[in-house]
C-alpha cells in the first residue's frame, strides 16, 4: 500500500491554505472559460499559463501552479455542461454529446435535474478516474507502452466506425460529414514529407484548419442562425437549481449505476490511449443508447443520456493526465498544454517524475480529488448566477455571443483569417443542421485527423503497405475486428431481423 | 415554423441536392489534388496524397448517395427548407455579421464590436439610444478590461485606441 502513503503525503501538500485557495480560483475561472463558447479548456489553460511562471519560481511553486492549471481544466469540464444543457451550445467538443439529451430536458423544464445529473456524473467519472490513476498507473503505463501505430490507428478506426454504426441516422451523411473533417484536417503542410496539401497557393491555409475554429463556427454561429428562424426568443432554458431538485435527482441517479460504470470505463480507457474525452463521450452515449431499455427515447430528454457522456468525458479528461505524468504523452489537447507548462517550469515529464518529484506528482493527484470536490460545490451553488444570463434579451446576448466567438476564434492563433473561417463554418453548420448532417463526426475527424493519418502511415510503412498489419496480433486485431463489427452493425442487425422474421413467419 | 402566408424560398430537396453537389465538388478537389501530389506507394512509404485520396473518394461516394436519394425523394420537394420570412431574418443577422468581421482589421475589435452590438439592439431589439449606447459601450469596455488587462490577450486595435493611447 505504498500508493496510500504517497497519496496521504500528497494530501499534506495539497491541503495548504494557499493551494486550497488556488483550487477554488482555478475551478471558478475554469467554469467561466468552459461556459464562454469561444474559450475552452485548452486555450483557456494556454492563456493562463503565463500567469504561473513567477509562481513556479517559488519553492514548491510548481505544485501550486499545476494545481491552479489542472483545476481550470476541471472547471472547464464542469462548465461545458452548463451551456450544453441550457443553451444547446457545447462549450467544449466533449460536451457535444451532452446536448443530445441535456438540452431537451431543459426545454421540458427539467434543467435543474439535467444539470445536477451532469455535475454529479462528472464528479463520479473524475473520482473513478483518479482512483484508477492512483492505483493502476504502473499497470496501465505498461499496457499503453505496448501500443504502436497500428494499435493507435485501430483505436481511431473503432471510434469512427462506432459513429457510423451507432448514430442510427443517415449513414451516408455521417460518412460525408466525417470525411469532410478528415479532408480539412489534411489541409496544410504535411508533417512527414513537407509537401503542401490542398492549399492552392493560399498562405492562410498553410497551417490548416483548427478544430476550435470549426467548433466555434459550427456550433456557436450556426446555432444563433438557426435560433433566429424561430423568432428572437433565445432557446436558453431556465437553470434554477435548489436542494430539492438536487436531492431528487441524486435519488434517481443510482438507477443508472451500470451506465455510470460503463461510461467511466470507456472514459478511462479512451483518456489513457490518446483518443481523448470527445470520442469517449460519444462512444459511451452511443453505448448507453444501444444498451438501455429506454434507448429509443434517447435524444428526447433522458437523464441517463446526460449521465453517460458526462461521466465518460470527465473520466477521460482526468485519465488523460495519466499518460502525461507517467509517460510524457498527453492524452488530450488540454493535457498537451499542461505538458508544455511542465517543460517551461523545468520539469521532465516521464516515469522518473514519480521518483524525483514525488511531492509534485502526489500533490497533483491529491489535488484531483480535492479539486473535483471543490468543482462540484461551486457548480451546484453558482448555477443560478449563470442562469441570470438567460434573462438578458436575445438582441443583446446574440451579438455579445458572436463577439465572444470572434474574439475566441481570433485568440486561438491570433489570426484574422480564423475569424472569417468561423463565419463560413457558421453558415455550413446552419445548412448541415437543417439537412440533419451530424456535425460531431466532422469536428471529431478534424481533431483526430492528423493523428489518425500519422499512425496509419507509420503502421503501413512498417508493414510495407500490407493492410494486414491491422490484424497482426491479438490486441490490434481485436480492436480492428470490433471496429468493423460496429461499422457493419446496422447491416448485421437488419439481416438478423430478416432471419428472425422468416423463422417467425 | 411553417407559416401559411409565408412562401417557401427553397425546398428541402433543392437544398439537399445543392449541398450534396457542393460536397461532391469538394470531394473531387480533394481527390484530384491528392492525386497530383502523389497518392501511391513511394520509395520510402506512402506518398503525401495517399490518405487524403481515399478520404476524398469516400466524400464523393457518400455525397453521390445523398444526391441520388435526395433526387428520388418527392416528399422532400414539397417540404420547405426556409421560408422567405425566415430567410430575411437570417440575412438581417448574417449581413451585419459579415460587415462586422470585415471591419475588424481596420476599426479594431472594440470599436467594431460596440457598433455591432449597438446595431443589433437598435435594429432588432428596437431599443432607444438611451439604452443602446451604455450597453454596447459597457460590454466593449468590459471586454477590454477582461482581455487586455486581466487575460493579457492583446486584440487588434484601431485608430480610436491609438488616439486614446491604449494601443
Amino acid at each position: 500500500m505504498a500508493e496510500i502513503n504517497a497519496l496521504l503525503g500528497g494530501f499534506g501538500v495539497a491541503l495548504s491554505p494557499f493551494n486550497l485557495m488556488l483550487m477554488f480560483v482555478g475551478v471558478i475561472l475554469g467554469i467561466i472559460i468552459g461556459v464562454l463558447p469561444g474559450l475552452g479548456g485548452a486555450n483557456g489553460v494556454a492563456i493562463l499559463l503565463p500567469l504561473t511562471f513567477s509562481m513556479a519560481q517559488q519553492p514548491g511553486g510548481t505544485t501550486s501552479a499545476i494545481i491552479l492549471l489542472s483545476c481550470i481544466y476541471w472547471g472547464a469540464l464542469f462548465g461545458g455542461a452548463i451551456t450544453s444543457i441550457l443553451f444547446n451550445i457545447p462549450g467544449e467538443p466533449w460536451s457535444v454529446a451532452t446536448t443530445f439529451d441535456g438540452h431537451p430536458l431543459a426545454q421540458h423544464g427539467r434543467a435543474g435535474s439535467a444539470l445536477t445529473a451532469a455535475f454529479t456524473s462528472s464528479f463520479v467519472g473524475a473520482l473513478i478516474a483518479v482512483v484508477m490513476i492512483t492505483f493502476l498507473s504502473p499497470v496501465v503505463a505498461s499496457f499503453a507502452l505496448k501500443f504502436g501505430p497500428p494499435e493507435f490507428f485501430a483505436v481511431y478506426l473503432l471510434t469512427f466506425c462506432a459513429f457510423v454504426g451507432m448514430s442510427g441516422g443517415n449513414a451516408a451523411k455521417t460518412v460525408a460529414s466525417m470525411m469532410i473533417g478528415f479532408a480539412l484536417a489534411a489541409v496544410g503542410l504535411d508533417s512527414v514529407t513537407g509537401t503542401l496539401r490542398l492549399t492552392f497557393g493560399f498562405t492562410s491555409l498553410l497551417k490548416g484548419f483548427d478544430f476550435l475554429i470549426a467548433v466555434i463556427g459550427l456550433f456557436g454561429i450556426g446555432e444563433i442562425l438557426e435560433t433566429l428562424e424561430e423568432g428572437l426568443a433565445f432557446k436558453g432554458a431556465s437553470g434554477k437549481i435548489n436542494m430539492k431538485v438536487v436531492l431528487e435527482t441524486w435519488k434517481e441517479l443510482p438507477k443508472y449505476w451500470a451506465t455510470s460504470l460503463r461510461s467511466a470505463a470507456v472514459g478511462c480507457f479512451m483518456g489513457i490511449v490518446p483518443g481523448g474525452a470527445t470520442p469517449a463521450s460519444f462512444m459511451s452515449y452511443g453505448l448507453a443508447r444501444r444498451l438501455s431499455k429506454d434507448g429509443k427515447d434517447f435524444g428526447n430528454g433522458k437523464v441517463e443520456g446526460v449521465v453517460a457522456p458526462e461521466t465518460a468525458a470527465h473520466a477521460a479528461g482526468t485519465s488523460a493526465l495519466l499518460p502525461m505524468i507517467t509517460l510524457g504523452v498527453p492524452g488530450s489537447p488540454t493535457a498537451a498544454v499542461l505538458l508544455g507548462g511542465l517543460l517551461i517550469w523545468g520539469l521532465q515529464p516521464g516515469p522518473l517524475l514519480f521518483v524525483e518529484k514525488p511531492d509534485f506528482v502526489w500533490g497533483l493527484i491529491a489535488s484531483m480529488y480535492l479539486g473535483n470536490i471543490a468543482g462540484l460545490i461551486v457548480v451546484l451553488t453558482c448555477v443560478p448566477l449563470f442562469a441570470a444570463i438567460l434573462r438578458i434579451p436575445f438582441s443583446i446576448i446574440a451579438p455579445v455571443i458572436i463577439v465572444i466567438c470572434a474574439i475566441g476564434a481570433y485568440t486561438v492563433h491570433n489570426s484574422m483569417f480564423d475569424v472569417y473561417l468561423m463565419v463560413i463554418f457558421g453558415i455550413i453548420g446552419y445548412a448541415f443542421k437543417k439537412l440533419s448532417y451530424p456535425l460531431a463526426p466532422m469536428v471529431l475527424a478534424l481533431v483526430l485527423g492528423d493523428r489518425a493519418e500519422e499512425n496509419f502511415r507509420n503502421a503501413i510503412k512498417g508493414s510495407q503497405g500490407d493492410l494486414m498489419v491491422f490484424f497482426s496480433n491479438s490486441l490490434v486485431g481485436g480492436l480492428t475486428a470490433l471496429a468493423l463489427f460496429l461499422l457493419l452493425w446496422p447491416l448485421i442487425r437488419t439481416a438478423l431481423r430478416a432471419l428472425q422474421g422468416k423463422r417467425g413467419g | 415554423m411553417e407559416n401559411g402566408t409565408d412562401r417557401s424560398a427553397a425546398s428541402v430537396r433543392a437544398v439537399e441536392i445543392g449541398v450534396a453537389i457542393a460536397i461532391l465538388l469538394f470531394g473531387l478537389v480533394v481527390v484530384f489534388d491528392s492525386y497530383r501530389i502523389g497518392a501511391k506507394w513511394g520509395d520510402d512509404g506512402p506518398q503525401p496524397g495517399y490518405f487524403p485520396f481515399y478520404i476524398g473518394l469516400l466524400i464523393c461516394i457518400s455525397s453521390i448517395t445523398v444526391l441520388v436519394r435526395g433526387a428520388r425523394n418527392a416528399v422532400l420537394a414539397e417540404e420547405s427548407f426556409v421560408s422567405r420570412g425566415e430567410l430575411k431574418k437570417i440575412l438581417t443577422v448574417l449581413v451585419p455579421t459579415v460587415v462586422y468581421v470585415s471591419l475588424l482589421p481596420s476599426l479594431g475589435f472594440y470599436v467594431a464590436s460596440t457598433l455591432y452590438i449597438a446595431y443589433f439592439m437598435w435594429q432588432l431589439g428596437k431599443y432607444s439610444w438611451v439604452k443602446t449606447v451604455p450597453v454596447s459601450v459597457g460590454v466593449s469596455v468590459a471586454f477590454f478590461l477582461i482581455f487586455e488587462t486581466w487575460f493579457q490577450v492583446p486584440l487588434p486595435k484601431g485608430p480610436l485606441e491609438a488616439a486614446l493611447g491604449l494601443g
